[in-house]
């Protein structure tokens, strides 16, 4: 008995030590590996593409080496950083494909994620096919014919059907809607992963394979494995409000970065520096190439970049 | 064998009616024949009837915008959750401070001086080795963020375990209460709850440690109530004799001779816990298992491999190093032990101050050997000559599409064609004859609650993935448990391989699975196999070789053969170790259920990696309940009667 007793007397003490010495907010907390050598640290999120990587590797390499501060990086999906950005986890989200119910929550509601304004770089999604293939079937980068084709798409996977392989669950994607509006027979195949579908695509195209597939530019791979976009009725605005429904293109979406709200006012240099960062889709798949092609780290990379176009980046620091 | 004596066989049944196992099945048979046609009149339809499933999706969506909006205000979150994770971010930055003042050399001379003292020089040596061997493959700052982190999860539920054991192995109340809870904790796949872990702690350190607590502390509370009751009942008599009180009993005889048992717990839950070293970067812990995660993001397996070998270091040494501790327990202390542990003390603090003299805390740049290219290079020519066009046994392309077509495709189909009351009875018929009715019914409420949760479909397709990847690892598990057990020579050579089969991150060799097999379910399967395989090879080889051997030296020497032995003396006497293998392949194939999500398998990995990316709670929790669900089935269903009585003892 005597045993409990003292168990129940720890555990009710633990929990007074805990709970009563004041509140303790969670969004003030950073990361414990930050600031680890007494320097100033910025901590930008991550995305699991290759593009997002090259951003963030020229962020952080112009932070370390031109502004002096220290940088973390942490490696997380698009909603997720949004929820880290607004506790204060990390201070930057550099590109992002549009989450207007996150914008609405955390920029206009809470006020606890600040605009950062236009990354410069202008997102599209859609359907490719490999160039190979379209010089084959002209007519197949329209999607009025793609039932005609569905037998070339044809995988263990998608059983009878054509195969669309659709990729990472992080992405925007209404493929299932629309196959389904645009009574197409084929059948959606999620990779599972971004890792996977460019592995997956590598392959086919190594055999010069038909393959159907949602991508998106800017992105790295188009150079390794030219891509011809599908065709898909046009967008409209507002055409892609109600997620079942949807029977048009993808948008074009102008990429946004975000920063915390405390930390684009109290962010010094390094705040104004992420607010003036801008540059091209050319300049992004210069170094997202370097990265996932020629196997260079992301820090290698950026200081090549950072190297040859200083009339660029001189400009974000002023 | 209880069980079977207890029911005396009852006379005027007919002949097969004696045997236990078809007395059940009639039973089972009797009571469906009452119930399935009510059923079937009343909800007809194939999959399970809508009307009996219960939408989670609205106030799960609910709960997650209530936590959201009130996270920075309510007292809960602050006065309870605020202060849990602060403490968690005190801890792990003042591990992570110390270890970067002490620096890469001393860090070493510390790990290999406490092996030294617990386990010998030669397992000293291979500790600095592994140390070393981070930092010249440029991990070293990453690596002492993982140990950090590992350091206060593992004491941490080391703790938490502790308690729990303590509790268990004291009261019976608490053990009936905690029993079925450990249970549910050791098939529960860790992907299941990060997200709403996530969402109370939001992404980072916090989230990553208390996940790791959770998934690390079950093994040391379970072993902890094992050891207090396992303790010899005439020792803690004549303690008793001796008018001691409780408490003293409890401190000076029970918990030292349950301290074998403690020290298996504290090597499980280390393991437990570098395994989800990986798994916690996905909610940023940072570390080796961020490393690994970007370079999935790169497609670069020689990148994620470099970041993967330091784990399976840190994992070997830790295991071998309280491996070699509990062994060396009962063994007489050596004399001059003090004085061993003052020359280590003396000998960490000058290689300490040296490294700090020298200006030498961060392990140097020009140190690094690069080992990504040349991976990459293997791993290119590998999957390049492999895919397909291999002359006779065609590529690896062609065996996953016929797998997916003439295996997965039919047990998938067949599965989601029979109507759902066929499926509980299936499941109850199996359950049942291999262990209790109690086994039998967890597993079809189990089951049952999958269709409630509205998930039938999904889970039927991960059910045929599992039971696929299951077969063919207890084929290929079985044959090569039995090489080694026949072997020696083979079982040591086998060894290190399973070793790092069983610690490498899985996220490591997704790239190459999915350049070999495709996406699908087939690479899904492969990744399964590969996880799950080398468990089943260490427990056949194992029970194999427990075998008794003056039955083995008997039946030679009438003359059997190698072959005859093997099949009328071994597999037969080592039939629980096979059942064993069989609940472990089920378990650990389930376990990668998530990862298979990460390479198009689909179904419910696939909805837990949705939930956790898309910040969705009702599809990722109720997926994450679903798989958890499949666990307990598939585990009662493979659970003999007898290790139900052993746990019991």
């Amino acid at each position: 008995m005597r045993i409990r007793k003292t168990a129940v007397i720890a555990a009710a003490s633990s929990l007074a030590l805990l709970t009563g010495c004041g509140a303790a907010d969670m969004t003030k907390q950073a990361s414990p590996f930050a600031n680890a050598q007494g320097a100033k640290t910025v901590t930008l999120s991550v995305q699991s593409w290759v593009g997002a990587q090259s951003n963030v590797a020229v962020a952080q390499y112009i932070l370390e080496h031109e502004l002096g501060y220290r940088v973390d990086t942490v490696q997380v999906d698009e909603v997720p950083a949004w929820d880290a950005l607004s506790q204060g986890r990390v201070d930057a989200l550099l590109e992002d494909w549009g989450h207007p119910e996150q914008e609405q929550r955390y920029v206009k509601d809470k006020k606890t994620i600040a605009a950062g304004g236009g990354l410069g770089v202008t997102g599209h999604i859609g359907w490719f096919v490999p160039t190979y293939l379209a010089k084959q079937h002209p007519d197949i980068t329209n999607w009025k014919n793609l039932n005609k084709y569905a037998d070339l798409f044809r995988t263990p996977e998608s059983g009878n059907k054509g195969q669309l392989m659709d990729g990472s669950p992080s992405y925007v994607t209404n493929d299932k809607a629309l196959v389904k509006n645009l009574k197409l027979d084929y059948q959606v195949v999620f990779a599972g992963s971004e890792a996977a579908q460019i592995t997956q695509m590598k392959q086919f195209a190594k055999e010069k394979k038909p393959f159907l597939t949602y991508w998106y530019s800017p992105q790295w791979l188009f150079k390794k494995v030219p891509m011809t976009e599908v065709k898909l009725p046009p967008y409209k605005e507002g055409c892609d409000a109600d997620p079942e429904k949807v029977a048009c293109a993808y948008p074009h979406t102008p990429l946004q970065k975000y920063l915390n709200a405390d930390f684009a006012k109290k962010g010094g240099k390094a705040a104004a520096f992420l607010k003036k960062f801008r540059w091209t889709t050319e300049d992004q798949n210069e170094v997202s190439l370097m990265i996932a092609d020629k196997k260079m780290t992301p820090e290698d990379a950026a200081k090549k970049w950072v190297d040859s176009h200083e009339s660029t980046w001189r400009k974000w620091l002023s | 064998m209880a069980t079977v004596t207890a029911n005396p066989p009852r006379l005027g049944l007919p002949g097969l009616l004696k045997n236990r196992a078809v007395q059940k099945l009639f039973l089972l048979a009797l009571a469906a024949a009452i119930l399935v046609p009510l059923a079937n009149a009343r909800w007809a339809s194939g999959t399970w009837p809508s009307a009996l499933t219960v939408d989670f999706s609205e106030p799960l969506a609910k709960a997650s915008d209530w936590i959201i909006d009130n996270r920075d205000s309510h007292p809960l979150f602050l006065y309870f959750f605020g202060h849990v994770s602060n403490v968690v971010v005190i801890a792990v930055r003042a591990v992570y401070l110390t270890l970067l003042a002490v620096g890469w050399a001393g860090v070493t001379a510390i790990g290999a001086l406490v092996a030294w003292r617990v386990a010998g020089v030669k397992l000293a040596l291979g500790t600095a080795a592994a140390f070393l061997a981070c930092g010249l493959l440029g991990m070293w700052v990453p690596t002492m963020q993982t140990l950090a982190l590992m350091v206060v999860a593992v004491l941490a539920s080391v703790v938490v375990g502790a308690l729990l054991g303590l509790a268990a192995g004291l009261s019976d109340r608490m053990d009936r209460m905690l029993r079925p809870v450990l249970d549910t904790m050791q098939v529960l796949p860790a992907f299941a709850y990060l997200l709403p872990v996530v969402l109370v702690f939001g992404i980072g350190v916090p989230a990553a440690v208390l996940a790791t607590v959770i998934y690390a502390a079950p093994p040391m509370a379970r072993l902890t109530s094992l050891g207090l009751r396992g303790a010899d009942k005439e020792v803690l008599e004549a303690v008793e004799s001796l008018g001691s009180t409780a408490r003293q009993r409890l401190l000076t005889a029970r918990i030292p001779l349950a301290r074998k048992e403690l020290l298996l717990g504290l090597n499980q839950t280390i393991m437990m816990a570098l395994s989800m070293a990986v798994i916690a970067a996905v909610i940023g812990a940072g570390g080796l298992g961020d490393r690994v995660y970007q370079a999935l993001a790169s497609v670069d397996v020689g990148a994620a491999l470099a970041a993967g070998i330091p784990i399976v270091l840190l994992a070997v040494v830790l295991d071998r190093v309280t491996g070699a501790a509990g062994e060396k327990l009962g063994a007489e202390p050596e004399p001059h032990s003090g004085r061993g542990w003052l020359f280590a003390l003396a000998g960490v603090v000058a290689v300490a101050v040296a490294g700090r003299l020298a200006g030498r805390l961060d392990w140097p740049d020009s140190w690094v050997v690069g080992i990504a290219e040349p991976v990459n290079r293997a791993v290119d020519w590998m999957t390049a000559h492999l895919y397909s066009g291999v002359p006779v046994v065609g590529g690896t392309a062609d065996w996953a599409g016929h797998f997916t077509t003439w295996v997965l495709d039919p047990v998938r189909d067949g599965l989601q064609a029979l109507p759902w009351w066929a499926v509980l009875l299936i499941v109850a018929a199996l359950a049942w004859v291999i262990g209790t009715w109690r086994t039998a019914l967890t597993a079809v409420l189990a089951m049952a609650a999958i269709g409630v949760l509205g998930v039938w479909k999904p889970s039927l397709d991960t059910l045929s993935q599992v039971l696929a990847a299951v077969a063919v690892t207890l084929v290929v598990g079985f044959a090569v448990g039995i090489a080694a057990a026949r072997s020696d020579r083979l079982e040591r050579a086998l060894r290190p391989v399973l070793d790092v089969f069983q610690t490498m991150p899985q996220f490591v060799y997704l790239i190459p699975v999915v350049a070999l097999f495709g996406v699908g379910r087939a690479p899904a399967v492969a990744a399964a196999i590969v996880y799950a395989l080398p468990a089943v090879v260490r427990i056949t080889t194992q029970g194999l070789r427990q075998v008794d051997p003056s039955v083995m030296e008997a039946s030679g020497s009438l003359g059997a053969t190698s072959w005859q032995q093997l099949r009328q003396v071994q597999l037969p006497l080592a039939r629980p170790a096979l059942l064993l293998a069989v609940n472990q392949g089920l378990v650990l194939v389930l376990a990668v259920v998530v990862i298979g999500g990460l390479v198009g398998g689909g179904a419910l990995g696939y909805d837990v990696v949705f939930g956790l990316a898309q910040g969705d709670l009702a599809t990722g929790l109720v997926a994450g309940a679903a798989i958890v669900c499949l666990g307990l089935m598939l585990d009662r269903v493979t659970q003999p009667t007898e290790r139900r009585a052993k746990k019991g003892a």
